[in-house]
Parts: C-alpha cells; structure tokens; sequence
C-alpha cells in the first residue's frame, strides 16, 4: 500500500485554476521529484499537502503502520477543520526554499521548539518533564550532527551561512518525524558554493530510505537521487516515472522541450 | 535673594513635576493596549471597521494634540454640561483622555508596521511545525514584533515627555504651569523667569533616563535579527 495518494487534487485562486486535478501516490522509502516550470504549480501542490492552501477538491490519504488516514477528502467536511488540519498537516515536513528559521532561538532552539510544545500536551508531561525535555535536546543534537552541525547548536540564525540554515530548517523538519518530508527547492535561495553541502544532507536523506517530495530545478540532483520524477505544467501532471525514464527519455514532447532549456 | 527662592521655587517645580510624571505614566498605560486594539482594528478584514478605524487615526493624528485637548476640555462645557468640573481632578482627566487617545494612534500605526513586517514564512514554518495560533504568536512572532516597534516606540516615547507640556493650555498644573507662576506671581515670588528655564532640567533629566533605559531594551533584543 502506497504510503501516500494523492487523489484528482485540484485548487483554484478565485478563478484561476493552478492545479488542474493532480494524481500520485508515493512509496514508502521513496524520493519523487517534481520537476517543472516556473508557475506550473510545484509550490502550490506541496503547500496543499501542507495544508498552507486549502485544496479546492480532491483527496490526500496516507497510509502508515497505524493505519490510513484520510488527510483531505471534499466530501468528508470533517478534515476541514482547524484542529484536524494542525493534526493532520503532522504527517508532512516542509522545508521551505527561503528556510524561515526562527531568528530568536539558537539553531538547538529552533529544532527542539515544536517537539517540546508537543510534549507539553502529553497527559504525563507534568511528572516527566525533566527526562523529556533531555530526549528532546538530546535528539535535536543528535540530528543536528546528523546535518553536520553539531557545533553550531548555540548559533542564531543570522550567525549562519544559508547552507548551514538550510541544514538547521532540514533537522527542524525531521525532528517532529513526519511520514513524507517536502522540499521546496531548498537550494534555490543559496550561493552555488553551498548548495553542494544541502544536496549532500538530502541525498543522505534519500541512501536512509526517507520518504520524500523534492520540488527542485537540479537535475542532476533530481537524477541521481529519486526513485520517481514527475514532470508538471500547467497545473497538471505531463510525465511520471524513473528518472531513468523521464529525464533521459521523454515520451512527452513538453517534457523534451522544458529539459532542453537545461542541457546546455 | 536666589538662596531664598530657589527652595520655595524648587518645591513648586517639584510638584508640578509629579503632575507632569503622572500625565506621562497614565497616558503610556492607557494608550500601549489602546493602539493595539486600534492596529487591530485598522487591519481588519471587515472593511466598515477598518475604514473607520483608520479615518479616525488620520483625524487624529491629522490634528494638533494642542486642539484636541481644547475640544475633550471645553466642548462638553459648551455643550452645556461640564463633566470635568473646574477643579485640577478635572483637568487632569480631561488632559489624560486627550493624551491616551492621541497617543493610541500614534502606536497603533508602529504597531502595524511592527505586525505587518514580520515575514508570512514566520507563520507559515510555526503553522508546518503543528503549532496553534497562540504558540505561533506568542513564541515565534511576537517577540519579533517587539523587537521591530522599540526604536519607534522610544521615539514616540520621549516625544510624549515633552508633549505633556501641551496640557499646560487647558491650565493643568504640570512643570511648566509651575515655573510660569512665578513670572505672574505665586508665593510672594513675582517678575522671576528663571523658573520657567530650570524645568528644562526637568525633561532633560528625565528624557535622558528614559533614552538610556530604552536604549537598553534595544540593545538586549540585538541578539538575534
Ligand atoms: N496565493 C495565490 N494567489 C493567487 N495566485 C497564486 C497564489 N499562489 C500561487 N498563485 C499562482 O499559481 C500559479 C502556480 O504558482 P506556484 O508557485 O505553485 O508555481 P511553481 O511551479 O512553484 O513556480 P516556481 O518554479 O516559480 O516556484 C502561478 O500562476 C501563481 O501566480
Ligand atoms: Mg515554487
């Protein structure tokens, strides 16, 4: 079972139609990629699954050890409401391509604000807050060495590079374990001398078998690290398949020509 | 003769200080949760509110503070019913609404820019990390706001030391109205100008406190940008 569907997904800014009925499901373990031109509605789609956009119809199912889980249905008013939505926009990560850290908290603070926030709401928060306040440190330290980061826990954001940002807002994400992590071109905002370093951190991502979403232009990237590629224009889904497949050989003449505009 | 004045003089000086001190505490206390409502307001999405939100700043802030304490004082007397009574309580009150109102628009509109300037992403990132509405504002964006309205803030601030003076011309009996009385006689003290240059001391001091205080508060949110 696929760990996520996406089902006719369509969403409108009052007439202009951005998503025109958008279909795919995701595997376990897998890196997809979507790949596309500028407006062809890439941000919006992984904001919808974020719940940064309310879609306008269509379906979002994610399917975990614990169950299926209907994130989004427009039949069902059920998952439209403000506490569903917190819950269920829980499954997703987003690393956003302008990496909005947090400027007051040190790059540790940033990691662990959310997990702690959680904590609070567990009903034996109050007898346990000492152990968990530890395990929640001591696993943000633990994935910001992960990041290569480890000495820069006490930094603040305006102290780091845009890389090293970019790795703090990836180590944020992974530190609530969501089931699929996006990424909205998460080098896109960077010097070409740091974007080596993120693309490193994800392909890292990718060989420990995260589920992952990564909107980008780098295709080579995009190649070498997704077991699926798909190809969006026009708010609609032109190609999906291997890399292999896609990217080398197009059957859409849209794909050729778009791909065309970066081979040389 | 200066040896003589200068207690009785200092006494008085000192006393329409505290009035002084008291305009500004009331004011400052009334008008920071005032603007903020006023922000709210002028930010409405409900475009009646804030129309008329702002309309009412921009008479506000369109007029002199001088005229507007003239009208809250004089007008209901002339409309045949005076609230304020003749007495400094009266006054006092009067100058207080005046102030508070006033200043209210006046933050109300930092308060906006302070509000409005914190990036979407700010919301958004808190919103992707399954935070409620109160955790993102009073975690993530409100200390970012604060950090965006202290300079202007202290601007505004410092002014209203000096403004208070203005309530001078509905004749409450603040620093400036102390000096004055000795250059028309108060105390067996008569023809003295002296008085009326010392309360400069008075802002001075006090204005430069409260720049270095303010100053201070700037400096420890410099800690993050
Ligand atoms: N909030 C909004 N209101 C109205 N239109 C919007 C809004 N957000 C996006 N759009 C429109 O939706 C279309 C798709 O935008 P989107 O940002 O999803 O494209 P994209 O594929 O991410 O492009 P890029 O590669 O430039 O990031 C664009 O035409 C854009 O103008
Ligand atoms: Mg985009």
């Amino acid at each position: 079972m696929a760990i996520l569907q996406v089902e006719n997904l369509r969403k409108n800014f009052e007439s202009l139609e951005v998503l025109k009925g958008i279909s795919f499901s995701l595997e376990k373990g897998e890196a997809l990629s979507i790949i596309g031109s500028s407006g062809s509605g890439k941000t919006t789609l992984l904001r919808c699954m974020n719940f940064l956009e309310m879609p306008s119809s269509g379906r979002i199912v994610v399917n975990t050890a614990a169950g299926e889980h209907v994130l989004y249905d427009d039949q069902n008013t059920k998952t439209l409401s403000e506490s569903a939505i917190r819950k269920n926009r829980l499954h997703f990560g987003l690393v956003f391509q302008s990496f909005n850290l947090f400027p007051q908290y040190t790059a540790l603070g940033n990691v662990t604000l959310a997990p702690r926030l959680q904590a609070k709401a567990r009903p034996d928060y109050k007898e346990r807050a000492a152990a968990l306040s530890r395990e929640i440190e001591e696993r943000g330290m633990a994935l910001l060495g992960q990041m290569g980061l480890a000495d820069r826990a006490g930094y603040y954001p305006h102290q780091l590079s845009g890389g090293q940002q970019q790795r703090v807002a990836i180590a944020r994400a992974l530190a609530l374990e969501p089931d699929i992590l996006c990424f909205d071109e998460p080098t896109s905002a960077l010097d070409p001398e740091l974007t080596g370093e993120v693309l490193r951190v994800i392909r890292g991502l990718a060989d420990k078998d995260t589920t992952m979403i990564i909107v980008t232009h780098e295709m080579t990237f995009a190649h070498d690290v997704s077991d699926q590629v798909i190809f969006m224009d026009g708010g609609n889904i032109v190609e999906q398949g291997p890399p292999a497949q896609v990217l080398e050989n197009p059957r859409e003449e849209r794909t050729r020509q778009f791909l065309r505009g970066y081979t040389n | 003769m200066f040896a003589q004045q200068f207690p009785i003089v200092f006494h008085s000086l000192n006393v329409g200080f505290v009035q002084t001190l008291k305009l500004f505490a009331v004011t400052l206390i009334g008008a920071i949760p005032l603007g903020l409502v006023i922000a709210f307001g002028s930010m409405s999405r409900f475009r009646p509110l804030s129309i008329l939100t702002r309309t009412f700043v921009w008479i506000i802030r369109g007029t002199p503070l001088m005229l507007q304490l003239i009208i809250i004082y004089y007008g209901p007397g002339l409309m045949g019913n005076n609230w304020w009574g003749g007495g400094e309580v009266g006054r006092f009150l009067a100058s207080a609404i005046a102030f508070i109102i006033n200043y209210a628009c006046y933050f109300s509109e930092i308060y906006r820019g302070g509000i409005q300037g914190v990036p979407i992403g700010q919301n958004e990132a808190g919103q992707v990390l399954g935070m409620t509405k109160g955790q993102i504002f009073f975690r993530v964006t409100l200390l970012q706001m604060i950090k965006r309205i202290v300079p202007p803030m202290s601007n505004e601030i410092i002014t209203l030391v000096k403004d208070t003076s203005l309530a001078r011309i509905i004749s409450l009996q603040e620093v400036i109205w102390a000096g004055q009385s000795f250059l028309k006689g108060s105390q067996g003290i008569s023809g003295i100008i002296w008085p009326l240059f010392f309360t400069g001391l008075y802002y001075l001091l006090f204005s430069g406190i409260l720049t270095i205080l303010l100053g201070g508060l700037e400096k420890r949110l410099n800690y993050f940008r």
